[in-house]
């Protein structure tokens, strides 16, 4: 039984997007009225370096695509995953074995056994969560349209 | 990164109470200000081009124009939304657009909608009529009846509607039944939760899928603003093959598939970006300042309206001149049951009774009355009454009006807050006005106040 609430902690979700830099975004489509163009875009707007990992196109939101995880030529802190679940394992084993900090698996993107392959290599695991939605929810504006972020707090927040 | 963090924000269920007071809103970033500020503007100064176009594409989460969006509307939002436990909401300028707009984002012509009959008479006529002008069709069913709703659905049904507490009747709807029968044909169902509020009913922990107030009422609670607002639970699959009209490629929002591109938010986002921006029915931020304002206190006051409820409820089912109190949360009421499991907390504090004396009696009740404010509208902290009759139903005679389920002598209370020991007090002088005008007799206590104005005719009520 997969439990993706193990994988849900707020504070776990905060502390990777605050340590995140670079961000491999798996399954990322050239068309940008997908799901995970629309999450690539806000993600580089909001200062992140996003690298596609898509074995299909040569380049995505201005940014060189690589086939796989493998083939990044520079440090991963999160590897987020737009592809179907029995895809999970081997995007893990990727994860763990280029060091990355995180994998981050979207909505529906639920599989036990990459997340324990991940975990056990080491990596920090995040699923059945969207990317752009926590980071709005935490960091940008997500409150500005009326969504229930779920958030109580009296601390005055940042210029935004 | 350190410092950031050192105020992350732990996973906690906060009482309602808390949220009530703080959800929504955090500390205005520019100034400190603790109150809500109110962002009285109808646009906003775009940082660069890019970003303008990022928000008109729905890219980023951005201020455009206010008749889409305004960040004092967005606190109420998201505040209701959470007080009822959606994924998010939407306000509008009254409960009636609201709920016009909640059915329009997932409707088309030729489809069809099956309602309780027991329903507040603007929401009849919307449903009747305006649905009927957009193709639309409608059945209406006894709402105490789980085969009467099964047996209505067609293959082209696109929701269930109905009320927590019905209005005027009180009838409590059996939420978790009539969702489970909804949820096997794959349909939502829309609550209309004005009359319980969610400090009394969350219809979303029940199954409902999308709950639609009149925040005029309650959640205002003083009377001064109209408004409405729509909340999604976020949990309905609107890929599922019923309602290519949230889920296929859209003609208004250049192929954008709201369901596929915005998952749980899919809904709520259409019903802003596509029906809020084409019907146009916003909240002024004003208003929005306002029923936040009514809302930090909401569970305060609802507690002391379903005290008062209760106390007068009792009262008239045990005085003379008064039958067919349809309060829920009496004793004997057939609604106990779904009372005890829906709204443990009191069934609300609107309700209706026959006066004795026809439609001279509940006249003459009305006309006696000097505390209770005759006028129509419920929810305010003050007390509310209405004779329906000489009022919102005057063009129809006795007979029409016994089909209508109003009877010549019924009047309909929306009990406040005030000193109860008061609100009986009026009742009796108005009872003893009936009883000297119409004959009937009263239990009022002899040489009550309202003896001085027995001789007074009933007709200016």
């Amino acid at each position: 039984m997969t439990d993706p609430e193990r994988y849900q902690d707020p504070l776990t979700i905060q502390r990777v997007l605050h340590a995140t830099k670079t961000i491999a975004i798996v399954g990322l489509s050239n068309n940008e009225l997908r799901a995970s163009y629309f999450v690539g875009y806000y993600l580089k707007r909001h200062g992140y370096r996003v690298i596609p990992v898509n074995p299909r196109e040569k380049e995505i939101l201005g940014e060189t695509s690589y086939p796989s995880l493998l083939d990044v030529p520079v440090p991963v802190d999160l590897v987020n995953v737009f592809r179907a679940p029995d895809a999970l394992p081997a995007i893990a084993r990727e994860a763990v074995e280029i060091k990355a900090g995180a994998l981050w698996c979207q909505f529906g993107v639920i599989n036990e056994e990459g997340a324990r392959i991940a975990e056990t290599g080491g990596v920090t695991v995040i699923m059945d969560r969207c990317l752009k939605i926590e980071h709005a929810r935490y960091v940008g504006r997500m409150h500005w349209l009326g969504f229930n972020t779920r958030r109580i707090t009296s601390v005055r927040a940042g210029l935004q | 990164m350190t410092d950031k963090l050192s105020r992350a924000e732990q996973a906690r269920e906060f009482g309602f109470e808390t949220r009530q007071l703080h959800a929504g809103q955090r500390p205005d970033p520019n100034t400190g200000a603790r109150a809500v500020p109110i962002f009285q503007t109808t646009s906003y100064v775009f940082e660069d081009p890019e970003s303008a176009a990022a928000y008109f594409n729905l890219q980023e989460y951005g201020n455009t124009y206010s008749r889409i969006m305004n960040p004092t509307v967005a606190v109420f939002e998201e505040r209701v939304a959470n007080l009822e436990g959606g994924a998010g909401a939407v306000a509008f300028a009254s409960g009636i657009a609201a709920q016009a707009a909640a059915l329009f984002t997932l409707l088309q012509p030729g489809d069809h909608v099956v309602s309780s009959s027991a329903l507040y008479g603007g929401t009849v006529n919307q449903l009747k009529h305006l649905l009927r002008k957009m193709s639309v069709e409608l059945t209406w069913v006894d709402p105490d009846d789980p085969g009467a709703w099964r047996e209505a659905v067609r293959p082209n049904t696109k929701a269930f509607f109905g009320e927590t507490i019905g209005n005027p009747s009180g009838n409590v709807l059996d939420i978790e039944t009539v969702a489970a029968i909804a949820h096997e044909h794959e349909l939502p169902l829309i609550v209309d939760n004005t009359f319980a509020t969610p400090y009394l009913c969350r219809p979303i922990e029940w199954g409902a899928d999308i709950v639609i107030h009149s925040a005029t009422k309650f959640i205002g609670g003083h009377g001064t603003s109209i408004g409405g607002v729509v909340v999604e639970a976020g949990t309905f699959d609107w890929s599922n093959g019923r309602f290519p009209v949230v889920a296929d490629a859209s003609p208004a929002y250049h192929g954008l598939r709201f369901h596929e591109t915005f998952g749980m938010y899919g809904y709520l986002m259409k019903l802003r970006a596509e029906t809020l921006r084409d019907l146009g029915g916003a909240l002024s931020p004003f208003n929005a300042f306002l029923f936040l304002q009514g809302l930090e206190t909401l569970s305060l006051r609802m507690d002391r309206h379903v005290e008062n409820a209760r106390a007068v409820a009792a009262f008239l089912d045990s005085h003379e001149l008064a039958s067919n109190v349809t309060y829920p949360g009496l004793p004997g009421n057939k609604y106990r049951p779904l009372v005890d499991k829906y709204l443990p907390r009191g069934a609300g504090a609107v309700f209706s009774f026959d006066c004795a004396g026809g439609r001279a009696g509940g006249q003459g009740l009305i006309g006696g009355l000097t505390l209770w404010s005759h006028l129509a509208n419920v929810g305010d902290a003050k007390s509310l009454v209405i004779h329906p009759a000489s009022t919102t139903h005057r063009q129809l005679g006795d007979e029409e009006l016994r089909a209508a389920g109003v009877g010549p002598g019924t009047v309909r209370l929306s009990v406040g807050t005030e000193s109860v020991e008061d609100l009986i007090w009026d009742l009796e002088q108005g009872f003893a006005r009936v009883a000297a005008t119409t004959g009937a007799a009263s239990d009022a206590p002899s040489g009550a106040p309202s003896a001085a104005k027995g001789g007074e005719k009933v007709e200016t009520a």
